[in-house]
């Protein structure tokens, strides 16, 4: 135990002493959380729309006055022939273009009836049908307006409550994915990098001679970056609050023990990775590339998972930040109990054990 | 310019001779774009709908009905309980709960209207939104039916006025996703390697010492660098290829503008990427650094490039910051050429904006960098 101590220790002044990383280490994730918690958003404002209207009449004056009136979508150009359509898109900022047949007000009046046509620009197919759901929904809303003098008989009137978000905030989506990706991250590259780097300077001889168990070289490593870890996942929390507005409906006292579980995962993960690999910068690729982009991609931080194909929803289970996700949106956002997040908890907890004792059998006590 | 060729070949053996690099600089970008490319999707085709009948009548279970015929909805659940069903949603069983309480038929008969209840777990606010508009959308047609049924003669069918929407998708009709994200996933990788390689390559000579050893022969600095960027700037471009054929044979991605044009761009976009490795490897004095330093980087510019969320819903500052970020030009100029077959004069623009941003990156790192340790 003494010895432990001591080896912590020293791992502790090791990091301390580096200010410069220490700077990045607590400095990045605010920075992070801050960029992030304002930029990524789903939802559609002040899209660019071109109309072209062969009708110019007054109802459809009062149509594009509802759209434009939206906060959704702003009128870049009018066109006036179809020609020139592809010619707006090419240049790439317009993402519609919004087409009222001619005659258009006569047409409704006579015949109960007239054409809009809408033209998205698809080469981002995720906001264009957005965009085209929600000018579909204007325009029927609208319709709505103009047969309102009617009274329409058997009315089912649905009452409609949005559950945990009621303001529908893209923050609180994005904050608790984002705190998940930076623990993950920064956690599993900070130790991936520091056995590795005790091998690459030779300094891995004089630990294994020592009377250290490879056990405890590697809870020696992993201890310091908990703390620091956690540091990082409180001051994660804190910003959520105070700057975003996001709450913590449940306990909080459960919400920093899942987090500690998470961080220990990572770390372990990292541990995991350094055994596997020679050189720092192995172990930097390594971590970067199977971790960066499926963290992001597959855990459900912007894209839904159910919503994948079954071959990346079953990849998903093995990605951890998918389970603290779920974790930390239901401990703040629906403020649940322990009882129903059990199960995921019980995944974290199963996967860093698995990575601590693979490391532990995979630590070579020789040098090759 | 032997000198060069001399430091060329020197770091090109170096490259190839270690066995653990190559397949993480070649394979696992290409196992990467083949499996994430599916992941980045938006369309919402299950959503899970808890049903609580309360009333069990002929009309409701007709209106339940509706919810199983549609396509966007999963009817996983049903109870009696509304307890229960909070609680399943409390555990992301369920997406959204519709209450239709005791009475409702009876209600609906005798008073004309009667209440449904719809809770939605709306924390992707996105696909709150939509579950809501796709469930007033059932609801609507049900309405329509209902009257048509039951009205019979009893309400005379007034005139309704009707705007047809009409719309189309142009240049992805079937809105295929993956042509959007080969195309930027291609980007990310190109510069991940570019930027990782450039970054560590100088600052492992700097930690092993060997960097002494080149500052002490007379090559010049121009020479260094040059041969150190040379071959990082080809691999990436190799990338690029490889990925950009896997892209086509793989998932039919459409290249309908020139090969050369693109692969011009991405000549200069490189000169940016190698040129902030190059500073950061200056400005680092270890592994660890540089790795959180581009870490940084690389999330900051992946997320802000539109390339997830849309670029448009970022809010107004957000969107001036990110003329600062390399990636949403070649991305924009990627995806107009490859899926809209622009040509030079639609993209001149971006061709000259990341020109003097590679000029200006690639100098201050040029001048920064110092021939001493």
């Amino acid at each position: 135990m003494k010895y432990f101590l001591g080896f912590v220790k020293k791992e502790f002044l090791h990091i301390i002493r580096d200010y410069r990383t220490l700077m990045l280490l607590f400095g990045l994730p605010v920075v992070m959380i801050l960029v992030f918690g304002y930029v990524i958003r789903n939802d559609i404002i002040d899209v660019n729309v071109a109309i072209l209207d062969h009708s110019k009449d007054e109802v459809t004056m009062e149509i594009t006055n509802k759209i434009l009136s939206s906060d959704f979508f702003i009128l870049r150009e009018n066109i006036d022939k179809s020609a020139d359509i592809d010619k707006i898109f090419r240049t790439g900022k317009i993402k519609e273009v919004i087409i009222f047949e001619a005659g258009f007000a006569g047409k409704l009046e006579k015949y109960g009836s007239a054409g809009i046509q809408l033209i998205a620009d698809a080469s981002d197919p995720n906001s264009a049908s957005l965009v085209i759901n929600y000018t579909q929904a204007i325009i029927a809303d609208y319709v709505k307006g103009i047969n309102m003098q009617m009274s329409r008989p058997l009315q089912i009137i649905p009452m409609v409550r949005m559950m945990y978000n009621p303001e529908l905030k893209s923050a609180f989506m994005f904050v608790p994915g984002t705190m998940a990706i930076i623990l993950m991250l920064v956690s599993a590259m900070m130790t991936s990098i520091s056995i590795v780097r005790e091998k690459e300077f030779g300094t891995m001889e004089t630990l294994l001679v020592s009377p250290l168990k490879p056990i405890h070289i590697i809870l020696g490593k992993v201890t310091p970056y908990v703390l620091l870890s956690f540091v990082n996942a409180v001051t994660i929390i804190l910003m959520g609050y105070f700057v975003f507005g996001l709450p913590v409906r449940g306990s909080v006292i459960l919400l920093l023990a899942e987090s500690i579980l998470f961080i220990t995962l990572a770390l372990s993960l990292g541990i995991l990775i350094s055994t596997f690999s020679r050189s720092q910068q192995v172990a930097m690729f390594i971590s970067a590339f199977t971790l960066m982009l499926p963290t992001i991609l597959l855990s459900g931080f912007i894209f839904p998972i159910e919503n994948m194909p079954a071959i990346l929803q079953w990849i998903s289970y093995i990605v951890p930040p998918r389970y603290f996700i779920v974790i930390i949106r239901n401990i703040m956002l629906k403020g649940t109990d322990f009882m129903h997040i059990w199960k995921e908890t019980a995944v974290i907890f199963g996967m860093a054990s698995f990575f601590i004792v693979v490391s532990a059998v995979k630590f070579k006590t020789r040098l090759e | 310019m032997r000198t060069i060729a001399f430091i060329l070949y020197k770091e090109f053996l170096q490259i190839f001779r270690n066995r653990t690099m190559l397949p993480i600089i070649f394979v696992v970008p290409v196992v990467q774009l083949i499996i994430l490319v599916h992941a980045a999707t938006m369309e919402m085709k299950h959503i899970e709908l808890y049903v609580v009948d309360n009333d069990l009548s002929e009309t409701s279970r007709k209106f339940v009905s509706g919810f199983s015929g549609s396509p966007f909805f999963i009817l996983k659940n049903a109870g009696f309980s509304m307890e229960e069903a909070r609680s399943a949603m409390l555990e992301n069983e369920t997406d959204a709960i519709l209450h239709i309480p005791a009475g409702f038929e009876k209600k609906l008969y005798t008073l004309n209207n009667a209440d449904i209840q719809i809770l939605i777990d709306a924390i992707n606010g996105m696909k709150a939104g939509l579950t809501g508009a796709y469930i007033s959308a059932v609801l609507s047609r049900f309405n329509k039916e209902l009257l048509t049924e039951k009205g019979g003669t009893r309400y005379i069918s007034l005139p309704v006025k009707n705007v047809m929407v009409d719309y189309s998708y142009w240049y992805n009709p079937q809105l295929n996703h993956k042509f959007y994200m080969v195309p930027g996933i291609l980007v990310i990788l190109v510069s991940m390697i570019g930027l990782f390689l450039t970054a560590l390559n100088i600052v492992r000579e700097k930690e092993s010492g060997t960097i002494e050893q080149i500052n002490v022969t007379p090559i010049r600095k121009f020479h260094l660098l040059a041969g150190k960027l040379i071959p990082f700037w080809i691999i990436a471009l190799m990338d690029l290829g490889i990925g950009l054929a896997l892209g086509k044979i793989i998932f039919h991605i459409p290249i309908e503008g020139s090969i050369l044009l693109l692969f011009s761009f991405a000549g200069i976009f490189l000169m940016v990427i190698l040129g902030m490795g190059l500073l950061i490897s200056t400005m680092a004095g270890t592994q660890q650094q540089v790795m959180f330093i581009v870490f940084f980087f690389m999330i900051t510019f992946i997320l802000t490039s539109g390339i997830f969320t849309p670029e448009e819903s970022m809010p107004y500052w957000t969107q001036k910051v990110t003329l600062l970020n390399p990636f949403s030009y070649f991305m924009r100029v990627i995806r107009m050429i490859l899926l809209k077959g622009s040509g030079f004069k639609e993209v001149y623009k971006e061709f000259a904006a990341i020109f003097v941003y590679g000029i200006l990156v690639l100098g201050l790192a040029v001048w920064r960098y110092r021939k001493v340790a």
